[in-house]
């Protein structure tokens, strides 16, 4: 590591991240994709369609080789179109099966951008995973299988607004860099400095540009610090770290690759601050502290000269942390994990996967899947008639099926529609604490039961000022008894804002093709009003707009009294949402389960085919 | 085709490279369900592991893979064989139940080519047919639709496939060893699917530096010449290879200490895990790693090494208790094994 120092003490001066500006980092993750496209999976690029963006992606094309295959994927691109699998037009012409590649196979050596990557379903983002891990499509459709080489990048393109869904965590795990563009402004597009041909050269250099166990220890170190201890990140770091090193035309990435590296592919996934304060960092070459004790034997292994160079790489890892997320970790707030899991549920349009209940006469128009085996059932029985009037004009014409439109059949399918239970929590001091253990109780054994039917639930608590979603919709059980854990008491009573909150929520389930129902357990004494100010009458008017709204969206809803006596209140307000009143007092967990099980009766019907 | 990452080069994910081998020392323990994060090297590890099983012998031709040293037409080809099948020495079938396959992929279904070309009704053997005698593994297995599942689990627990569809009527062998990937973030599996799983392990990531560090400069190695690095890890991988054999081999003369069976039975009461499905489970799988080790009979030693694997996913569910499946198993061994 010697011939490594000097370069890392002229880092010391100014860490090199540290002094590029958004836009250059964008432009040498840029240079690194466009050098290291399947090694280092891809890049999320957080932005709005603009500009900015298309400049961005304008260069990114313009560096790779000219016969790269650059192809949009539409966010809800079908699995045949994306796996590839039975061309039936050529397969009826021919008469023999063909098959037909996959959008995947036909980005070998190429980019796949998947625009609005924050639609895209859960099992495209498998499918789109799986390929990056294996450099291959593996299909088995249709009565084909096939082998494809698959080796290549993906830009997703990520639209979301802070409280849209985002992008499939299975996905943006395997991309290395994320990129954010919603800061810069057209004022900010410069041309990159690099050109094609550095680019092809540092191609060619790749294979032998290497990384050491020093500079991956620094990487790693680097993890550890941040709180992403992943090995794919890791992975990543390295992988970007010779990219740069192969641009620059070094044998081996030095601190300034790995400064960068740790710049671009750390610090957008940090979830912590490191312990140490950046500025002692100078002055006390320490490892940040953390509890794990393996740590201290790990920098006693690679102390010494190479802690500078973990600080020089931390400091401009550091320095790379957006800034709003910066400011989430220096307030000490836990990244929200909830919302990044849980499983997007498949969407209810026309239903084109689940079980096979039937087929029926294909539709000419649009896409639809048609099922080739009932085709060629439905085409059999005339075929010696079909025949017979071919043979008659050519007697030397090949045995072939004469399949007619009249012929082709579409399969239907059946698809369970999905149910996102959404309890809203009244956790304020009006709704007793025992009464709050109770509704606790009831809780889980809903959540038990959501769990056997597979459907999601989502929790919203309300108290104090106002609501929060504590679990986005998830089947993770193990998440729901966390949130559910840990939720505190106590505080005023907006019910508006946690009816409010619910709305939002179960429109937005609603959206994603799934049916929402609202689980309300309050006592419905609101002191808080929306804005947040207390006082009681402008509470209870905020209370009952909001039920009113509610009642007009025509979500099912259940209200669970939570008062030791029954109340007024709670069930003028259920009457104005239209839910089905429950009080608590003579319900037990039990019947308070059984009660939403009714109320969402209608959408799990078809739970015992199996 | 690329030779796969040597088993023996795994860095650490000890629990897991343990499940695994005494999944294919016995297979009616009835495979493995690995839980992990991702990345974590779950579908490596079981890619590497049919790389160190010794090559099976096989009828010829048979699309089935029979076994010649058990003929009587188990299958449809080596029913209609006269005399004596000639036998080919092949690999252990590893297959891949990739995402998006569709049911007729799977079970097996119409042969198209033939019935397009020459208009002739044959069946064309689907995945289950070509991992019988071997693994059949599903990334994801979360993820997996439901009704292919349900096919899944009734293939498995039957060892025989049995197809209705397009008017064909085929039954065949489909005997594997099921090994499942899931991650528990991307949404719980059923409880019919879990339980059908014989060890169910959690694979995480590397807590110390060193080891992730190790991991990245394996994998590297192993990314820029597979033949070389395989090479490296060939005399661990021909030990392991060995310690294998023998142990399939040693497998049936392994013997049960009474103490052994008593001490699975207390455990299994104690947990009140469900039928009988665990505590035999827990007796084979202790089996098993008798036979990995060397030793002669089942000692309740044996049993406590693997109650976690064996029982951790059997436990049923409690949404009250905030503890982990393994730290309920660990509470109950510490009990049981007091005594």
């Amino acid at each position: 590591m010697t011939g490594q120092m000097p370069s890392a003490a002229a880092a010391a001066d100014d860490a090199p991240a540290a002094s590029l500006s958004l836009w250059d980092l964008a432009g040498i993750a840029v240079a690194a994709l466009a050098v290291a496209t399947h090694q280092s999976g891809g890049a999320q690029v957080r932005s709005a369609a603009g500009p900015v963006r298309d400049a961005w992606l304008a260069s990114l094309r313009a560096l790779l080789p000219p016969q790269t295959p650059v192809l949009r994927m539409p966010s809800a691109i079908g699995d045949d179109r994306l796996l590839g699998g039975l061309d039936l037009a050529a397969t009826l012409a021919t008469g023999r099966p063909a098959a037909q590649r996959g959008l995947m196979a036909e980005c070998n050596d190429g980019l796949l951008i998947a625009p609005m990557a924050e639609r895209m379903a859960t099992g495209t983002a498998a499918h789109l995973a799986a390929a990056l891990d294996r450099g291959v499509v593996v299909t088995e459709r249709d009565g084909l299988a096939m082998v494809s080489p698959a080796r290549f990048g993906i830009v997703a393109l990520d639209e979301g607004e802070a409280d849209d869904p985002t992008v499939p965590p299975a996905l943006t795990d395997r991309l290395a860099f994320r990129i954010d563009l919603r800061e810069l402004s057209h004022r900010d597009i410069a041309p990159f400095p690099y050109s094609a041909d550095d680019i092809a050269a540092a191609r060619l250099r790749l294979p032998q540009t290497n990384i050491d166990t020093e500079a991956l220890n620094t990487l790693a170190t680097i993890g550890e610090a941040l709180g992403v201890p992943s090995v794919r990140t890791l992975t990543q770091a390295a992988a970007v770290a010779r990219a740069i090193a192969a641009l620059n035309d070094m044998p081996q990435a030095s601190a300034d690759e790995v400064s960068l590296a740790a710049a671009l592919v750390y610090a957008p996934r940090a979830t912590r601050l490191p312990a140490t304060d950046p500025e002692d960092q100078a002055e006390q070459p320490e490892p940040p502290e953390q509890p794990e004790d393996q740590l201290q034997n790990d920098s006693e292994q690679a102390n010494g000269e190479t802690r500078p160079l973990d600080d020089v790489v931390l400091d401009a890892a550091v320095a790379a942390i957006p800034a709003g997320l910066l400011a989430q970790l220096a307030a000490g707030m836990a990244i929200s994990r909830s919302r990044r899991a849980g499983k997007a549920g498949a969407q209810q349009k026309q239903a084109t996967r689940g079980r096979k209940i039937g087929t029926r006469a294909a539709d000419a128009r649009g896409a639809i899947r048609i099922d080739l085996f009932e085709t060629l059932k439905a085409a059999a029985p005339w075929q010696r008639m079909r025949r017979s009037k071919e043979t008659a004009e050519d007697v030397a014409a090949p045995l072939r099926i004469h399949v007619k439109r009249d012929d082709l059949r579409q399969a239907r399918y059946r698809h369970r529609a999905e149910t996102t239970t959404i309890f809203v929590v009244d956790a304020s001091g009006s709704s007793a604490l025992q009464r709050l253990a109770e509704a606790k109780g009831a809780v889980r054994l809903l959540l038990a039961e959501c769990y056997i039917r597979r459907d999601e639930v989502a929790l919203i608590a309300f108290r104090g000022q106002g609501a929060d979603l504590l679990l986005a919709p998830t089947r993770a059980l193990t998440h729901a008894q966390r949130a559910l854990a840990g939720l505190p008491g106590g505080g005023g009573t907006p019910v508006a804002s946690g009816l409010i909150a619910a709305q939002a929520l179960a429109t937005q389930v609603a959206r994603e093709g799934r049916t929402p129902v609202i689980v309300v357990m309050t006592d419905g004494k609101a002191n808080v009003a929306r804005d947040g100010a207390h006082g009681r009458p402008k509470a209870q008017e905020d209370a009952c707009n909001a039920a009113r709204l509610l009642a007009a969206t025509g979500f099912s809803c259940l209200l669970v009294d939570t008062s030791p006596q029954p109340q007024p209140l709670a069930e003028n307000l259920a009457r104005l949402m239209q839910a089905r009143y429950l009080p608590l007092p003579r319900a037990d967990a039990r019947r308070v389960a059984a009660a939403v099980s009714a109320a969402t009766g209608g959408a799990k019907s078809q739970k015992g085919a199996a | 085709m690329r030779s796969p990452f040597p088993f023996a080069a795994i860095v650490s994910q000890d629990e897991m490279k343990r499940a695994l081998l005494l999944a294919a020392i016995d297979p009616s323990i009835g495979g493995v369900l690995i839980f992990g994060d991702r990345g974590t090297g779950k579908s490596t590890a079981v890619r590497a592991l049919a790389a160190l099983l010794p090559p099976m012998k096989a009828v010829e031709g048979c699309p089935y893979a029979c076994d010649p040293a058990r003929p009587g037409g188990q299958c449809p080809h080596c029913a209609g064989m006269h005399g004596k099948p000639k036998a080919i020495t092949v690999p252990v079938p590893v297959v891949d139940l990739p995402l998006g396959a569709t049911e007729d992929r799977v079970v097996g279904a119409l042969d198209l080519e033939k019935a397009l070309t020459r208009g002739e009704k044959a069946f064309q053997p689907g995945l289950l047919a070509k991992a019988n005698r071997g693994f059949l593994y599903i990334d994801e297995a979360n993820l997996l639709e439901d009704h292919l599942v349900d096919v899944l689990l009734d293939v498995a627990a039957s060892g025989e496939n049995v197809v209705e569809r397009e008017g064909m009527s085929v039954r065949h062998p489909a005997r594997f060893v099921l090994v499942g990937s899931g991650n528990p973030e991307e949404g719980e599996l059923r409880p019919q699917l879990l339980d059908r799983f014989g060890l169910s392990v959690d694979v995480g990531t590397p807590r110390d530096i060193a080891t992730r560090v190790a991991v990245v400069q394996r994998r590297d190695a192993y990314e820029r010449d597979a033949q070389a690095f395989g090479a490296e890890f060939a005399k661990e991988t021909a030990t392991l290879q060995r310690k294998l054999v023998a142990a399939i081999k040693r497998l049936p003369t392994i013997t049960t200490s009474e103490a052994a069976l008593i001490k699975a039975a207390e455990l299994c009461l104690k947990l009140g895990t469900d039928g009988l499905r665990g505590e035999l489970t827990l007796i084979r799988t202790a089996r098993a790693l008798a036979a990995f080790q060397g030793d002669k009979t089942v000692e309740p030693a044996h049993v406590r090494a693997i109650a976690c694997m064996a029982l951790g996913h059997r436990l049923r569910r409690d949404p009250l208790d905030e503890a982990r499946s393994t730290v309920r198993v660990e509470r109950a061994l510490t009990e049981v094994f007091a005594a």
